[in-house]
């Protein structure tokens, strides 16, 4: 990798970046706020929210911060009327398509969801709501996941295949019908590959996956390990 | 097979059917086929054998001669005769045909007719003319001269700046230069690259590869080991639907016949290049046209796309340099080769060269497979070429581009055919589905329908997409069924902006093409609906009221 | 390591195609659509045990195998009917006729897609497109193509083929 210094320029702030950085990593060192919620540092990048495509000067397109590395004399624009418009509309999706209600959620309070639609502004959902009529699997022993709350960022895939290295999860369907699934779409208390680390359960966003036990605005997430398990992960590669 | 036994093959098989006085060429691609030309070709074989007539006259099978609509075709050689809708039946008739020299008149085809005249055929120069399952017939009509030639006469950037003249774009829609890409998976330094050939051809209404692979599938391996040469691959793969179980059938018997005769695999031709193709099935997922999907799907994996950059070039399969073309620009190659980028230049418009194989179909009186030069204006498609709208009813619109493009009014009709102009009119080229549309479709219904298909076959990985394409489907339906509100317009227009900027790959991107495309030229026909009227008369509207 | 490849779920002689397949393609990562077409090919649908079986056979997770298995349409997870009707709903046959045959089934049979007679003789499936848009509407009554359908010739050509069971 080149490891070369570049300089860039971020809602106008001039800033340095290694090459081999992201426009997001290196906002959020610079305390700029780009909003994500399937980015998670630690964990492979996806582009999948949507979330945080900024505008770079001389690019057609949007472009996800996530995935996109910084170059020499990048112009990067992370607000505008645009952005934040667009940013709504993707949040309302998300409200519409599952059944999220904050009011009896375990991770009110502590949920990204939750806190991205505050901090974004957003007043209510002009989109219908779908109201899918989705399970909630109490199978496990220690966890639950309520997949009416789930927004599909992947994050428990991920940190389970990239990081405790059991791939327990997956997605099974496609499109507005897909799923995360727990080994051959069984009761994640019948999964013979899960090893109950709890690591899905602590990176995920929303109150999806939570512990047992609590109630509601009880479930608050810990992701202390991530930085230093990856560290090691990347180490022993 | 060196350049002398390539032509002594040649040689021999043209003297072969020679010793034969007439050839009769029966269409065996899928549409024919279903139509009964299996059963035609063996009471033709019957009844020249009774007749004692094999030494005068021979039966083969053969790919796509264009006018499905009329299949069963058969054509006889060197009379001129093509006869259409042939039953087993008709065999004694047309067998007396040749003795006698005088056509069966009530099962005759006009081949003077616009259809055939207006048609300029490179990529389909050899459909309906050779068997393509027998690579000698493939030689005898030139086949493999070019990639002999680009073996031994020419190094890969000799190839590439043909390719580079010749002006020829990608032919799966988006039309990216093809000389560009092949000259970035050239420079890139990577040992291990890749060819990889898109045939998963998904579009509802479109059937131009299916065509080409069924018809003439040595001429896509000899594109695909062109381009292999040309970059700097070893290996290949092609990629093809599982629903098209004669395309793969035929492909596979012809990489089996082009290793065993040398044209593939280990030192091709005698020289120290080497070349490995190998068949993969899709799965019925639409989302792996696009190239990242495609990609995941050889690698065994979900079909979802991923953000480009990294472009194929530059991070493919298993993360190495691999170049991406689908079959009807592999299938241009061998004639770039042989008359070399200037002489394909000369044909099309500034931007857009060459030819575009078009299946047409919907409510258009000759509905098949057609290849014309660009710039020729959709007009001439469907009122010369397709013979103009059945029934006496009136063309309404045309729909190119698939899923991804849009509907085109008759006020744009004279447009010519070209990467730009399509896009101009917020539709695409696309891969080559042209389906006429008469005033009995409801573009509201058109629209909805595409959506579902959008839906159905979103991956689901990005927000926009999954959800996105879900809410414009239920906001069309509701629109069909005459229960949507006034706000609806306004919240489609706002859907289609949203999935069309934040999407993540050109499936999501291009969704709401259908729906924008239909509310910019037909209007009217959605406030007919919010005011529970449907101008085509198709729709219950209001039924539910 | 010592890893042992896995014995097939039972003595049906049948999955000695499904292996062979997959040691075609090295037992590599790669081999999954492949595995699983075989599978299908050779027992109508993908079921539990053999995607445990290919799971096991590639070295792969449970949940990436179901994951790819219900990805791809071409894939069923359901045991077919006797018979499969596949209606293409491409868009030439969608404009030419193909609701009305979709509705014909669901009438006469109580059949939508994806699903099978109570009586396990006939399934009803649609195709995105099956590329003989000239021959609109078009349906594949077990792997046999039918064009230019009217619903009441697509039913007579449904009963003939459940009678001939009969």
């Amino acid at each position: 990798m080149n490891a070369g210094i570049k300089t860039l320029r971020i809602d106008g702030r001039d800033v340095s970046a290694r090459a081999d950085q992201t426009i997001l990593q290196v906002a959020r060192e610079n305390d700029i706020f780009i909003p994500s919620l399937c980015y998670l540092e630690g964990l492979s990048p996806v582009g999948a929210c949507r979330l945080c495509l900024v505008e770079v000067k001389g690019a057609s397109r949007l472009l996800p911060a996530c995935v996109t590395r910084v170059e020499e004399g990048m112009e990067v624009t992370t607000r505008s009327e645009r952005l934040d418009a667009y940013r709504r509309m993707i949040l309302e999706l998300l409200f519409s398509e599952r059944n999220h209600i904050c009011s009896v959620c375990v991770s009110n309070g502590h949920c990204e969801l939750q806190s991205l639609a505050e901090r974004l502004n957003l007043t209510h959902v002009h989109f219908p709501y779908r109201y899918p009529r989705l399970p909630v699997d109490a199978s496990h022993p220690r966890f639950v996941a309520d997949h009416n709350r789930c927004i599909l960022c992947t994050r428990c895939v991920r940190v389970c295949d990239e990081i405790e290295g059991a791939h327990t999860w997956d997605v099974m369907g496609r499109g507005i019908e897909a799923r995360v699934i727990t080994d051959l779409n069984q009761p994640w208390g019948e999964s013979e590959s899960c090893t109950s680390c709890g690591k899905c359960v602590h990176v995920c966003p929303t109150g999806a996956l939570s512990e047992k036990g609590r109630s509601v605005a009880e479930m608050a997430k810990r992701r202390q390990f991530l930085p230093y398990l990856t560290m090691m992960r990347t180490q022993a590669r | 097979m060196t350049l002398e036994e390539l032509q002594r093959t040649a040689q021999e098989e043209r003297a072969s059917q020679s010793k034969v006085a007439c050839h009769l060429h029966v269409c065996t691609a899928a549409s024919c086929l279903s139509a009964g030309s299996a059963q035609v070709k063996q009471a033709l074989e019957q009844e020249l054998a009774e007749r004692g007539m094999r030494s005068f006259c021979r039966v083969k099978g053969v790919g796509c001669m264009g006018l499905c609509s009329a299949g069963p075709l058969v054509a006889a050689h060197p009379e001129g005769f093509l006869y259409g809708r042939v039953t087993p039946e008709d065999a004694p008739d047309i067998t007396r045909s040749l003795v006698e020299g005088r056509p069966v008149r009530r099962l005759s085809v006009p081949t003077d007719q616009p259809f055939f005249r207006r048609q300029l055929k490179l990529v389909l120069e050899n459909a309906g003319l050779v068997d393509p399952e027998r690579l000698e017939e493939y030689i005898a009509a030139g086949g493999y001269a070019s990639l002999l030639k680009a073996l031994t006469e020419m190094t890969p950037q000799d190839v590439i700046r043909e390719v580079t003249i010749s002006g020829l774009r990608g032919r799966g829609g988006a039309g990216y230069p093809t000389g560009l890409k092949w000259s970035t998976v050239a420079k890139s330094t990577d040992a291990e690259k890749y060819v990889v050939c898109n045939a998963d051809e998904g579009d509802p209404g479109a059937f131009m590869d299916r065509a080409v692979l069924e018809s003439d599938p040595h001429r896509v391996l000899e594109g695909m080991t062109i381009a292999a040469y040309a970059v700097g691959a070893r290996h290949g793969f092609i990629y093809v639907r599982a629903e098209y179980p004669l395309a793969v059938a035929r492909l596979r018997t012809a990489i089996r016949q082009a290793e065993r005769a040398g044209l593939l695999g280990n030192r091709i031709a005698g020289t120290p290049f080497s070349f490995h193709i190998e068949v993969r099935l899709g799965a019925g997922a639409f989302v792996c046209g696009e190239e990242t999907a495609l990609m995941a799907s050889i690698e065994g994996r979900r079909g979802t796309p991923r953000p480009r950059p990294p472009y194929p070039a530059e991070y493919g399969l298993w993360g190495h340099s691999t170049l991406i073309n689908n079959v009807e620009t592999f299938a241009n190659i061998p004639v770039i080769v042989r008359e070399g980028g200037q002489w394909f230049a000369r044909i099309g418009t500034a931007t857009s060269k060459g030819t575009k194989v078009f299946a047409l179909a919907g409510r258009v009186v000759n509905t098949g497979l057609i290849e014309v030069p660009m710039g020729i204006s959709l007009r001439e498609i469907i009122y010369e070429i397709g013979g103009g709208i059945p029934d006496g009813r009136r063309f309404k619109a045309v729909q190119t581009g698939g899923p991804s493009g849009g509907c085109i009014p008759e006020e744009h009709l004279d447009t010519p055919v070209d990467y730009e102009s399509l896009a101009a009119l917020g539709s695409m080229m696309g891969s080559g589905g042209l389906i006429v549309m008469d005033d009995a479709t409801c573009m509201v219904d058109l629209a909805r329908f595409f959506l579902e298909f959008s839906k159905g076959e979103s991956c689901g990985k990005c927000v926009p997409c999954r959800v996105g394409t879900a809410h414009l489907y239920e906001l069309l339906d509701r629109l069909v069924k005459g229960e949507a509100d006034g706000e609806s317009l306004r919240m489609l227009e706002e859907l289609s902006d949203l999935l069309r900027h934040t999407s993540l790959c050109g499936l999501g991107q291009s969704a709401p093409n259908p729906v924008l495309s239909t509310l910019r030229y037909f209007r009217e026909e959605y406030e007919a609906h919010l005011a529970g009227r449907c101008l085509a008369g198709t729709c219950r509207v209001g039924a539910n009221r | 390591m010592n890893w042992v490849r896995p014995a097939p779920p039972s003595e049906d002689k049948r999955w000695k195609i499904v292996d062979a397949a997959m040691r075609r393609m090295g037992y590599r990562r790669d081999a999954l659509i492949e595995a699983l077409h075989s599978v299908q090919e050779t027992f109508g649908y993908l079921d539990d045990d053999s995607l445990r079986y290919v799971a096991q056979s590639l070295r792969l997770p449970l949940s990436a195998v179901y994951g790819v298995a219900t990805f791809y349409h071409f894939f069923t997870l359901k045991p077919p009917g006797k018979h499969t009707c596949v209606v293409c709903t491409g868009t030439a046959c969608h404009i030419k006729g193909a609701p009305q045959l979709l509705e014909m089934m669901e009438r006469e049979y109580q059949l939508k897609p994806g699903e099978t007679t109570a009586d396990g003789r006939l399934s009803l499936l649609t195709a995105r497109c099956v590329g003989s848009c000239g021959l609109a509407p078009v349906v594949v009554l077990d792997r046999e193509l039918g064009g230019k359908l009217t619903p009441e010739q697509l039913r007579h050509w449904l009963e003939k083929r459940l009678a001939y069971d009969a």
